[in-house]
């Protein structure tokens, strides 16, 4: 056991000598998170649109004022011709424009089938369809307070309401993405690089040659990594929580050991890619290959399964990141207890299972 | 004479292939053992099954007194080892490689502590103790590099091409560490491609293709096969021809 305490000591003795490395390992959750939880965002709040107002009535102007006051939309200009809507979108500030036709008043009174156009810039196709979508639900509202008694009877009141996340914050999706990137990450190419390391340098001959078991070995490189990820798992969820103001309604010590599991899945997928190389430079290629891009366009943390191809969606299923990201939501922000997420619990604990026997049936055909 | 090192028709086959074909020694306590050999002899599968890496396909082999089968946990505690690569940690300091391979070692603190002072008194490293290893020069690591597979005093220490890539008289003081650990009764396994360190060996053994062609003391396999130099008798075995 002393033997195994001096591995691990040497072991922490690289991690904290390598300042990069440490770099990378806390300062990618904090940039990450930050970025992710604060840039990446799908809120709409404040978007600069102009107003086309040819008819200057009451309606128009009752209007304007209800989508200026909404809080989704700020005025940058007003125009005074069509000519000048092309010419507004092409300095690229505005994001939609609203046109009033010129007897919007007396057609809105008389018939009751005013039109309004809205135009939004579509070069960004997800910030136009919101837009529009605020601006009409906007829209609707005024015009049903108009004429509460004349709307027709046979008319159906949609109400919807998002549960959940009411706010729709894009925080509660991206929080525990990053937090299933940054685990993997850190701990699998960390792992993997460190041990490809011992083999490049020509001292795994010499530790293989030591009285230290193969399960010493490996256990003391896996050790540093299990703690320093943990803590690094918990950084995010306090910055989730604190920052980004994630709700926490689950069990906070669930959640920990789900994290847990994760990363010991994570550490042996780790493993598993240093038994196939004896470079650090593959390992750690593999490591981004395998790894990262699955994550990141697999896992439903940036594209939505459900709007993959149906061969994509299928691929979807071995990522380890998409349950492991189902359990963080099911916690955090539906606040489940382990009786719902008892499937994605075995599938990592099995994935686990899966990469440590294939580095140890690959560990006995050649010595590490 | 103590035998440290016994091999009986030792022999290691991959699938068809014999890397290691019923080779028989026994090395002395305290003597200087060369293993020569072209690449791919042999030699290396030879010292991983001494070393206890590596399950020999039939044969007998005893290091310090234990079984290459049986006894592989033994034996790696009991033999030094050191490779080519020097196999320092270049990150850590010279203090901490010290205490890092006592402590994979099983030795205790203050054993440790008395070992990195003794041994940096004697290869006068005091002043740098506290630095990289990585900032060293070459010889330095060597000399540093064999002093720590000799940190837990064993019997018997596997050297593989310990001085490759060191210049003449760096590799001539390195042999003057190896001559005062075998006066100390230590046994010295090495290999090595420079002929002129086969000459400075008590018993030198010569692979080809798997099998031991020759074992004996440098002067005698000189006489025996006329030549002047040990690197004649190596090109006469090893590659069929003579430079005479």
């Amino acid at each position: 056991m002393k033997r195994f305490f001096s591995f691990v000591h040497k072991e922490f003795l690289h991690i904290f000598r390598d300042k990069r490395t440490l770099l990378i390992l806390f300062g990618l959750p904090f940039v990450q998170v930050l970025l992710f939880g604060f840039a990446l965002t799908n809120e709409i709040s404040y978007a600069k649109i102009a107003i086309l107002d040819n008819d200057k009535g009451m309606h128009s102007r009752k209007i304007t004022h209800r989508l200026l006051s909404s809080g989704y939309f700020r005025l940058e200009e007003n125009l005074t011709t069509y000519a000048d809507i092309e010419k507004a979108f092409r300095k690229g500030k505005i994001k939609m424009v609203v046109v009033f036709p010129q007897d919007f008043d007396s057609e809105y009174e008389r018939s009751k089938g005013a039109h309004i156009q809205l135009l939004a810039d579509a070069s960004e196709q997800n910030t136009a369809i919101s837009l529009v979508n605020y601006a009409s639900a906007i829209i609707g509202d005024y015009s049903a307070a108009q004429n509460p008694v004349a709307s027709s009877p046979m008319m159906i009141d949609v109400r919807s309401r998002m549960v959940f996340n009411p706010e729709l914050k894009g925080a509660f999706v991206f929080v525990p993405g990053v937090m299933a990137m940054v685990l993997l990450l850190v701990s699998a190419m960390m792992t993997s690089v460190t041990i490809a390391r011992e083999k490049e340098m020509g001292t795994m001959e010499v530790l293989s040659v030591s009285p230290l078991t193969q399960s010493q070995i490996i256990f003391g490189k896996v050790l540093p990594y299990l703690l320093l990820s943990f803590i690094n798992g918990c950084l995010i969820i306090a910055l989730g929580v604190w920052v980004l103001d994630m709700p926490m309604n689950g069990n906070l010590l669930l959640l920990l050991t789900e994290t847990l599991l994760f990363i010991f899945l994570s550490l042996s997928i780790g493993i598993f890619i240093s038994t196939l190389t004896d470079s650090q430079l593959v390992a750690m290629f593999a490591s981004l290959v395998i790894l990262l891009m699955p994550t990141i366009f697999l896992s439903g943390f940036i594209f939505p399964i459900e709007s993959m191809p149906k061969p994509l969606q299928v691929v979807s299923n071995i990522i380890p990141a998409k349950y492991f990201i189902a359990i963080v939501k099911g916690i955090m922000i539906k606040g489940v207890g382990i009786g719902y997420l008892l499937k994605e619990t075995l599938i990592l604990l099995a994935m686990a299972g899966l990469f440590i026997f294939m580095s140890l049936r690959k560990l006995k055909t050649r010595s590490l | 004479m103590e035998k440290v090192v016994i091999a009986d028709k030792l022999t290691k086959k991959f699938g068809n292939f014999i890397a290691t074909n019923e080779i028989t020694f026994a090395v002395d306590k305290g003597e200087i053992f060369g293993f020569l050999g072209a690449n791919g002899a042999g030699k290396t599968t030879a010292m991983r099954m001494l070393c206890g890496l590596l399950k020999p396909s039939s044969g007998d082999a005893k290091v310090a007194g234990f079984d290459v089968y049986t006894q592989t946990e033994k034996i790696k505690e009991r033999i030094g080892y050191m490779s080519q690569k020097f196999s320092l940690y270049e990150d850590l300091t010279v203090r901490e490689n010290i205490k890092f391979y006592g402590g994979i070692y099983g030795l205790r603190l203050p054993a440790i502590k008395s070992k990195t002072e003794y041994i940096l008194e004697k290869l006068s490293l005091g002043e740098v103790a506290d630095t990289l290893v990585a900032s060293l020069p070459l010889g330095w690591k060597q000399r540093l590099a064999f002093s720590i597979a000799m940190l837990h005093e064993p019997p018997v220490v596997f050297l593989d091409e310990p001085t490759g890539g060191v210049d003449p008289i760096t590799r001539r003081q390195f042999w003057d560490m190896l001559y005062e650990a075998a006066s100390n009764g230590t046994t010295i396994f090495i290999t090595t491609h420079y002929m002129d360190e086969a000459e400075y060996c008590n018993r030198v053994s010569i692979m080809v293709d798997g099998r031991i062609q020759a074992l004996d003391t440098p002067r005698r396999l000189r006489e025996q096969y006329g030549v002047e130099s040990m690197d004649g008798v190596f090109q006469i075995l090893a590659r069929g021809t003579s430079t005479k």
